[in-house]
């Protein structure tokens, strides 16, 4: 579904991302792991159209996604729930959905989304007229999710989301991503959480200062030895 | 005792009638500022185009007096557009200094504008407005007026800012600009649609102005300033804080008019602002970060 093929990218002069190739299958989980810095955000950055690249191709479906502006991409299909959760702080539950929800063929099916996300977080339907920067962090995280689920995106992009959780709640969260493969979205994640990852996922590249180390499918790379040892202290 | 009591509630009744005016003017000026970072300065300038469109449209064009603030409404909305298309939009990722100067240049430009199309004379609607009684109490009709028209206005404001898609977004833009593209919005368009309902509600002030006053090309000083304090005491960019300090700011003159003079009412309110500013830097009603 999507495909990128030797794309570079950068900020000004210093370059993040060198010639990258990576492929989602429709229906697959698939994560990208690496160490701080390797250039993991960057990489969901420039898949949502936040940053140009400097040469490469991106195709979603065969459609390429170059020279779109970035506030095009989710109606094209991707949908990005960014580094840190990034909610309102000072909206509602519900309108924080609304955001979501915002391109035309998403605020179509508005009320039905709305009930089909608080169906599959129900704490989120109790929490609906609070403000969301006074949810605790795994809600917020849901309302993250839920936010980026409103488009009802052929890709979903989610960045870190056990980030700056407590473990009981990196778990949870972990819990949730699964929930949401199990209705059948395709899903692209960052993650450090490295062996929570691979038990999630169908397949997984390995990012190193920009570059793809290793990639594979989540058993070979629970049992890569490199991986093992320089990640996984095993 | 008894007349004594009712000159005093007479003088809080038209402080609250002289709140709602201020908060609409600090609405416009707080909205803008919320959301699109930029403050500006020729504000008050915008309101008198406004009070020009009406006096020029009902006074020398013989329109009815309905259609002219309807003209207004929707005159300096384009005005409003206008400033963000050609003045800020170009400046939006200068420092904030050029904004300012910028919009402080238009403020002069407009006053020697409306000096040369209409002089420097004071232009009224010749309209006069009926004082009304309540068994003792005497309040201007044009005050409850406007009062009522600034009250339809916020609450418009409000419930587009709250119930459409366009006005949650506008909120949402000013809390956290970086990831509106991930929501499908286009930021630019925010803005002028903004900067046109800011520009709008600076027309609706208008209305209610040039009800109660004459204008002339330096009028912008009379409230401009008392505005932007507003703006400021109430943590700008933060609505209902300018809100509730409009009504704080009016009853301090008011009631300071009734008991001392209008000059002095003045005086007081602005050491009052200058010892919030020092207290509270960041305005009464803080707005969270």
């Amino acid at each position: 579904m999507l495909t990128l093929r030797d794309v570079s990218a950068g900020y000004g002069s210093f370059q993040a991302l060198f010639e990258i190739s990576l492929e989602v299958s429709a229906g697959e989980a698939v994560a990208v792991i690496g160490p701080n810095g390797a250039g993991k955000t960057t990489l969901l950055r420039v898949i949502s159209g936040q940053l140009p690249i400097l040469s490469g191709s991106i195709t979603l479906q065969g459609r390429s996604l170059l020279g779109l502006p970035a506030h095009r991409f989710i109606e094209e299909g991707i949908a990005h729930c960014p580094e840190n959760r990034r909610l309102f702080p000072r909206m509602t539950v519900e309108d924080n959905l609304r955001m979501g929800a915002f391109i035309p063929t998403a605020r179509r099916h508005f009320a039905e989304r709305l009930d089909w996300v608080y169906a599959l977080f129900p704490r989120l339907r109790e929490r609906r007229g609070q403000l969301a920067g006074t949810l605790s962090g795994g809600e917020q995280q849901m309302c993250a999710l839920g936010r980026a689920l409103m488009s009802h995106p052929k890709l979903l992009l989610l960045d870190e989301p056990s980030a700056g959780l407590a473990p009981v709640l990196v778990m949870q969260v972990f819990d949730l991503v699964r929930r949401i493969r199990a209705e059948g979205f395709t899903v692209l994640i960052v993650e450090q959480n490295i062996q929570q990852a691979l038990e999630l996922v169908d397949r997984a590249y390995l990012l190193e200062v920009g570059k793809v180390k290793l990639s594979g499918t989540a058993g070979e790379l629970k049992n890569n030895q490199f991986l093992r040892q320089a990640y996984m202290g095993l | 005792m008894g007349i004594f009591d009712f000159y005093l509630l007479e003088t809080i009744i038209n402080g609250v009638l002289f709140g709602g005016v201020l908060a609409l003017l600090a609405l416009g000026l707080n909205l803008v500022f919320g959301v699109i970072d930029v403050i500006w300065i020729a504000y008050a300038e915008i309101v008198m185009v406004g009070m020009y469109i009406i006096y020029y449209l009902n006074v020398v064009l013989g329109w009815p007096l309905v259609f002219a603030a309807l003209a207004s409404i929707l005159g300096v909305g384009v005005v409003g557009l206008l400033v963000h298309a050609l003045i800020i939009s170009p400046l939006l990722d200068t420092p904030p200094i050029n904004q300012l100067l910028a919009t402080g240049g238009l403020l002069f430009f407009l006053q020697s504008f409306a000096t040369l199309i209409f002089g420097a004379e004071f232009r009224n609607l010749g309209l006069s407005m009926p004082i009304l009684q309540f068994f003792e109490l005497y309040i201007s009709f044009s005050r409850l007026l406007a009062f009522g028209t600034a009250l339809v206005g916020m609450i418009a404001l409000y419930l587009f800012l709250t119930r459409t898609y366009i006005g949650t977004a506008i909120r949402a833009v000013a809390q956290d600009r970086e990831i509106m593209s991930l929501m499908g919005v286009n930021t630019r368009k925010v803005y002028l649609i903004t900067s046109a309902v800011g520009g709008g509600m600076a027309g609706l002030a208008a209305i209610l102005l040039v009800l109660q006053q004459d204008v002339h090309p330096f009028i912008g000083y009379t409230f401009g300033p008392i505005t932007f304090m507003i703006c400021v005491m109430g943590g700008l960019g933060n609505l209902l804080g300018g809100f509730l300090a409009a009504f704080i700011m009016s009853q301090i003159i008011s009631i300071g008019s009734f008991y001392v003079s209008t000059e002095l009412a003045y005086v007081i309110a602005f050491i009052l602002f200058i010892a919030v500013m020092f207290i509270r830097p960041e305005g009464l009603f803080q707005r969270r970060a």
